[in-house]
């Protein structure tokens, strides 16, 4: 059988690897695809705790369900965010993008 | 080593390859690839852990929608059709210092936890589906989260057409 | 007898014994039955694959008021294979700058994608895959990993017209998932169950046909669109973007897509017909479960030829005209549809059958006449505003 351990090893290296692309990639979309890798391994934990601790009471299953909505929501907005930033500027690096104005 | 120990083993160790391809990838459509793998592997770990109904949803709403809307926004926010450069900043040395602090210190954090090496006891021969539909819309369960993940929906429906759109 | 109740399970428990005779562990033996189901179903499905192309040859050309093919062999029976002769000695072209291996695994991942949806399909009482929970969700991740498949063959051809056609496929793909659900959440509720295997065997009394026609019809609907056949092919509109995304594709991969395609047709259509028609049930199917696979087939190849028939007869529909069709008429018509069946069926839970079959079937009449009344005053008024207004002298008061 498999301890809860290897679970919360995996979700503990995937968030890593999210934080690393959220901090370390220039192109703005690359940062929102390294929220979803986080977003990814909260979910892995939040399952891997319903099966572990409490199977018959479902919150773990409707938290993640509830997370899944989160991150279609803020995929959605985000990205049409970018999309308006680079119709203005022309560019998705995210260090170009720092005037707040024209 | 049981079967489901070997599933396990290989699938964590694609989803942790692909989500390194991801964030070290040159080209953004691949990046977007790597991330599916990265999804289909999770689903696959949630299968393992006895909830289908959230794996089949993983696939439909990340696999089927997420990935396509990040493959959408990449393909429409580039100049020309090959990448180039390196996708890295500057800063990618402090980065990576940093996300090994958050895994080194997530995983002394969790040892210390008593339940950290239990395992998982038989569940009961339910069916989880019903529950799960039962849970979500009870009005004693999380009827209440269930519609404001809804307005949510609604809320980043609007907002982001609004922010989109091409008013000329 | 035992074998004609349920030969699967006589096969199955057979084959156990003999490799436990031979001292293979449980684990192995089980891994290796579940192998041998696997490669016999998809290379069952693949057969069927290769007799679709006849079918679809031949009814093609009797719409077109022609022959087909009816030189190789008997009434041209031999001649998907040699359809797949030339297919195979065809030179195999990588378009140059094309990403190779996302180039080679998309038409993989479009065939991948429709034998997937063969392990849910109960063709008889005893012959599925498997019975899963959540097959109706399980259906639209499939359909969700062939949208993929369709990106990564429009962006890895290199070529902007592959781009162009990958888009539209996907918009429609996308678009048109949406009163997919709607009509697959109708069976749902009324059998209560999300397998398709319970779904099937709810409909031991009556079909869900009689009590949902628009159900049906939407789901036709939905899953035409789906398919990406004809009228919504506007990936294959040879005079707009020359073939879309199977533009570089040559010799078997494009063979792949092709036959993927009709695949993926007949499999539909025997979604349609397990969901609304009653699968494998028919006269005497439960006293010989075998005639289920009869009943199975044949409903199934009947709803491949409506899908055919809707193809050869109707012409193509602009990108704009799809995504208004989708948004603007199917999904809140698909919402009144799925509310009014909750609603009658909560409220005629606790009747008598007979009662309960009409008072659906009069609930579903009622929303069609809604339906099409709203329509047609949509229409008059859009008449009106293209209409030239008429001189005075045209006697009309």
């Amino acid at each position: 059988m498999i301890p809860l351990s290897w679970y919360l090893l995996l979700s503990a290296a995937l968030f890593s690897v999210g934080l690393f692309g959220v901090m370390a990639r220039k192109n703005a979309v690359a940062i929102l695809l390294g929220v979803e890798l986080m977003l990814n391994a909260v979910n892995i934990n939040l399952v891997a705790f319903w099966r572990y601790g409490t199977p018959l009471n479902l919150g773990g299953q409707v938290f993640a369900i509830i997370v899944f909505a989160v991150a279609a929501a803020e995929v959605a907005v985000g990205l049409g965010l970018v999309i308006s930033v680079y119709r203005r500027r022309g560019t998705v690096i995210a260090d170009d993008i720092d005037l707040m104005k024209w | 080593m049981s079967f489901v120990q070997i599933v396990f083993l290989v699938t964590a160790l694609s989803i942790l390859i692909a989500a390194v391809r991801m964030v070290t990838t040159g080209s953004m459509v691949h990046a977007a690839l790597w991330l599916v793998a990265t999804l289909f592997g999770v689903a696959v770990l949630f299968v393992l852990l006895e909830a289908p109904f959230l794996a089949v949803v993983q696939v439909v709403i990340y696999i089927g929608a997420i990935a396509i809307m990040f493959i959408f926004a990449v393909m429409l926010t580039r100049r020309e059709m090959l990448d180039k450069g390196p996708q890295l900043n500057t800063k990618k040395g402090i980065a990576a210092a940093l996300g090994a602090v958050t895994f080194v210190g997530l995983a002394l954090m969790l040892t210390t936890w008593e339940g950290f090496d239990s395992y998982a006891r038989p569940m009961a021969n339910v069916d989880t589906v019903a529950r799960l539909g039962d849970a979500l819309l009870s009005p004693d369960a999380y009827l209440l989260p269930f519609e404001v993940a809804s307005v949510l929906l609604l809320a980043a429906l609007v907002g982001s057409v609004y922010v989109s759109i091409n008013k000329k | 007898m035992q074998f004609l109740q349920d030969p699967i399970g006589v096969i199955a428990a057979w084959l156990t014994g003999l490799l436990t005779g031979w001292g293979v562990s449980a684990l192995v033996t089980q891994i290796i039955l579940a192998t041998v189901g696997i490669v016999i179903l998809v290379s069952a499905a693949m057969l069927l694959d290769i007799f679709l192309v006849w079918v679809e040859r031949k009814v093609v050309a009797r719409f077109q008021d022609r022959l087909g093919p009816n030189r190789v062999g008997p009434f041209g029976l031999f001649q998907p294979f040699a359809d797949i002769i030339k297919l195979i000695l065809k030179e195999d072209i990588t378009p140059d700058g094309a990403d190779k291996l996302l180039f080679n695994m998309a038409p993989i991942l479009s065939m991948a994608s429709v034998l997937l949806l063969w392990a849910i399909l109960p063709i008889a009482s005893f012959l599925y895959g498997i019975d899963l929970n959540v097959a109706m969700l399980y259906i639209i991740a499939v359909g969700a990993i062939g949208t993929l498949s369709i990106i990564m063959a429009g962006w890895a051809s290199n070529n902007k017209f592959a781009l162009v056609g990958a888009y539209r496929m996907v918009a429609n793909l996308i678009s048109y998932e949406i009163p997919m659900v709607i009509a697959l959440l109708i069976p749902v509720m009324l059998s209560g169950s999300m397998s398709v295997v319970g779904i099937t065997q709810a409909q031991s009394g009556y079909w869900y046909f009689i009590v949902t026609p628009l159900g049906a019809l939407l789901f036709l609907i939905a899953a035409i669109a789906e398919l990406g056949r004809s009228p919504f092919d506007l990936n294959e509109g040879e005079s707009e973007i020359v073939a879309g995304y199977h533009i570089e594709y040559t010799g078997m991969k494009f063979g792949l897509f092709y036959a993927g395609e009709l695949l993926h047709a007949f499999t539909f259509g025997a979604f349609i017909s397990v969901l609304f028609f009653g699968g494998w049930h028919g006269p005497w199917s439960d006293k010989y479960p075998l005639l289920g696979i009869l009943y199975f087939f044949v409903k199934a190849m009947f709803f491949y030829w409506v899908i055919m028939w809707i193809k050869y007869t109707v012409p193509r529909i602009r990108i704009d005209h799809m995504l208004y069709f989708n948004w603007k008429f199917l999904t809140p018509f698909g919402l009144a549809l799925l509310m009014t069946t909750a609603i009658v069926h909560k409220l005629l839970s606790n009747s008598s059958q007979p009662v309960y079959i009409l008072g659906m079937l009069l609930a579903n009449l009622i929303l069609g006449w809604i339906t099409v009344e709203i329509l047609r005053s949509v229409s008059r008024k859009q008449r009106v505003i293209s209409e030239p207004v008429p001189t005075v002298g045209a006697g009309n008061d």
